[in-house]
């Protein structure tokens, strides 16, 4: 199995993003995914430096992809894509290498589809990626939710979202967590946590995705890694934790 | 520019048609359209009689075949189209490149519109869909502001249709997984939001609360009137405060956009709510037929009247409208 660090989905000052990549190149992850991929208001990472830090982590050994917007609207931000489309270094190619499952499929859905691929005999012609750790990207919005909890309009936002690193928890009336608010994202309020289940994607799924929450994400990469087979099970607690989704259940359920 | 209401069954198409409607957008009776609620929607004799009635009138018949195909059901989603297409659909809305693809090498002369949970929010997305599909029309999703809507109606190789009325979703549609986090049923996957059967309100002795997947949606004091638990237009709690978090309950009204919208040679404006009663379609549909008829004489001198607003707020979620992302300051 290989292992992936997602993009950073908060707003992180370049300092703070530079440190966690330093650490993140001596990390056991195999794959780094790299750039701001939710909202082009947040500039404080310039293009140069992106490159820069993908190029020290290729160097380091890891393979390195660059990420870009989810959500592209104006012609700025598809500038914006071409420029990175077209870096030179980090090869972009028509066609599908690597396919990440969407977050609210299940095990269920997985198999049956790639039993198709096989069918079809075009399951060897991609990676099977899975997100398994961390919260959600659950929806993405023109509003900034950010903004609008410190009474901001987006045009207005001064970029706040770089004061909440791991974003804002939203609970319900009666204290159960929600959701996570990140700008205009909108984020599972508990943790995804598939470690146990990382002995059913055995010969299927390639790649296990975490998100990074902060630094203790890294750590966590090892945790996976010993548990692969289900030998050093990881804690996962009721209202923290979740992996619903895998399990065919409501997403926020933690099912033993 | 064409005015595209709902219709959840053959009385709302016939009232569509009555107050107005240029075409009428309906689903089949399953998960292959994103309103597959209990008792609504047409089996394939509802679908050909909706076709018949329609196209005597010289109005349009589209079809909404618009979640996502399930793994062991292609099937399912290949039928819905075979049959809308053999029944006399004019359009096909479709979302999945699966059956975007059916659609296009099997019926060609159908015409294929992408739907609202494709998201295709910018021009060159617009051009892909374009290139493999060969698309008459472009629903373009609810988060672009005016503004970025004027801006592709300018460069885009096929005709757009926008959202000018009703329920208001507030994401990029087509990637919202809100509704499966709390209840494991999505749009995209189930063809609902919030689905009914998850939903419980309850008088309790501090209010009457609303839950969906027994999570708290909202709670309501004894002088407040309490809606559906749509999740995202729930009040939760950030930082000690209580408030609509996401969104209020609040439906989309364009109407004072029509000129800008006439101006920019949007082809369509489609109103929300196939779920919604006849009754309902008729109300939104007069409205519409008036506003877009006055504003085509009129351009220059269009002003919208208080008794248009006045109808369109009263059948609006928490009798209040808003323009949504259209409008910078809304987001």
């Amino acid at each position: 199995m290989q292992y992936a660090l997602g993009p950073v989905l908060w707003y992180w000052p370049t300092d703070t993003l530079e440190d966690f990549y330093q650490q993140a190149a001596r990390s056991s992850a195999d794959i780094i995914y790299l750039g701001e991929a939710v909202c082009s208001k947040r500039r404080a990472t310039p293009y140069a430096r992106w490159m820069a830090l993908a190029r020290e982590l290729a160097a380091s050994g890891k393979q390195v992809v660059l990420s870009t917007l989810a959500l592209l609207q104006s012609p700025s931000e598809l500038k914006e894509l071409q420029r990175y489309v077209e870096n030179g270094e980090f090869l972009v190619k028509e066609g599908m290498t690597r396919w990440c499952m969407p977050v609210e499929m299940s095990r269920d859905w997985l198999m049956q589809l790639l039993e198709q691929c096989e069918t079809r005999g075009i399951r060897q012609q991609f990676e099977v990626e899975v997100l398994g750790y961390g919260h959600l990207p659950l929806a993405l919005s023109a509003r900034c939710f950010t903004a609008r909890s410190e009474n901001r309009a987006k045009d207005d936002c001064e970029t706040c979202c770089i004061n909440y690193p791991t974003g804002r928890r939203v609970d319900s009336q009666e204290g159960q967590q929600v959701f996570v608010l990140n700008g205009i994202q909108t984020m599972s309020g508990y943790c995804y946590n598939l470690g146990n289940d990382l002995a059913g994607m055995r010969d299927q799924v390639d790649c296990v995705r975490l998100s990074p929450q902060d630094v203790t994400t890294l750590a966590e990469i090892d945790r996976f890694r010993a548990n692969e087979n289900g030998q050093a099970p990881l804690m996962a607690a009721k209202g923290r934790d979740c992996n619903g989704y895998w399990r065919k259940l409501a997403g926020m359920t933690l099912a033993s | 520019m064409e005015l595209l209401c709902p219709a959840g069954n053959l009385p709302a198409v016939r009232t569509a048609v009555e107050n107005g409607a240029d075409a009428v957008y309906v689903g089949l009776k399953d998960d292959t359209n994103a309103r597959h609620f209990a008792g609504l929607n047409f089996t394939d004799k509802k679908l050909a009689e909706a076709a018949r009635y329609l196209h005597q009138h010289r109005r349009k018949l589209h079809v909404a075949i618009n979640t996502f195909a399930h793994p062991d059901g292609m099937g399912r989603w290949q039928r819905a189209i075979d049959v809308a297409a053999q029944n006399g659909a004019d359009a096909l809305i479709l979302a999945d490149i699966a059956t975007l693809e059916y659609a296009a090498t099997h019926y060609p002369q159908v015409e294929r519109h992408l739907s609202v949970q494709a998201s295709a929010t910018n021009l060159e997305a617009i051009r892909f869909y374009h290139r493999h599909f060969n698309l008459q029309r472009v629903v373009l999703p609810r988060v672009l502001s005016i503004h970025q809507v004027k801006q592709l109606a300018r460069s885009t190789p096929v005709p757009l249709e926008v959202f000018a009325f009703g329920s208001l979703c507030i994401m990029a549609e087509g990637r919202c997984y809100l509704s499966s986090w709390l209840t494991g049923e999505s749009p995209n996957s189930a063809g609902a939001c919030s689905p009914a059967k998850f939903v419980r309100w309850q008088q309790t002795p501090r209010g009457m609360e609303s839950r969906l997947n027994e999570v708290l949606i909202d709670r309501y004091a004894p002088d407040e009137s309490a809606g559906y638990p749509t999740l995202c237009k729930g009040r939760y709690v950030v930082n000690g405060k209580r408030y609509h978090v996401l969104e209020e309950p609040t439906s989309l009204n364009t109407l004072e956009l029509l000129p800008e919208l006439l101006r920019a040679g949007i082809a369509s404006v489609k109103i929300e709510g196939r779920q919604r009663s006849p009754a309902y379609v008729a109300d939104v549909a007069r409205v519409w037929r008036q506003a877009i008829d006055r504003c085509k004489a009129q351009p220059e001198q269009f002003d919208v009247a208080p008794q248009w607003m006045q109808t369109l707020g009263d059948l609006s979620e928490g009798t209040q409208t808003t323009l949504g992302a259209y409008h910078r300051e809304w987001q």
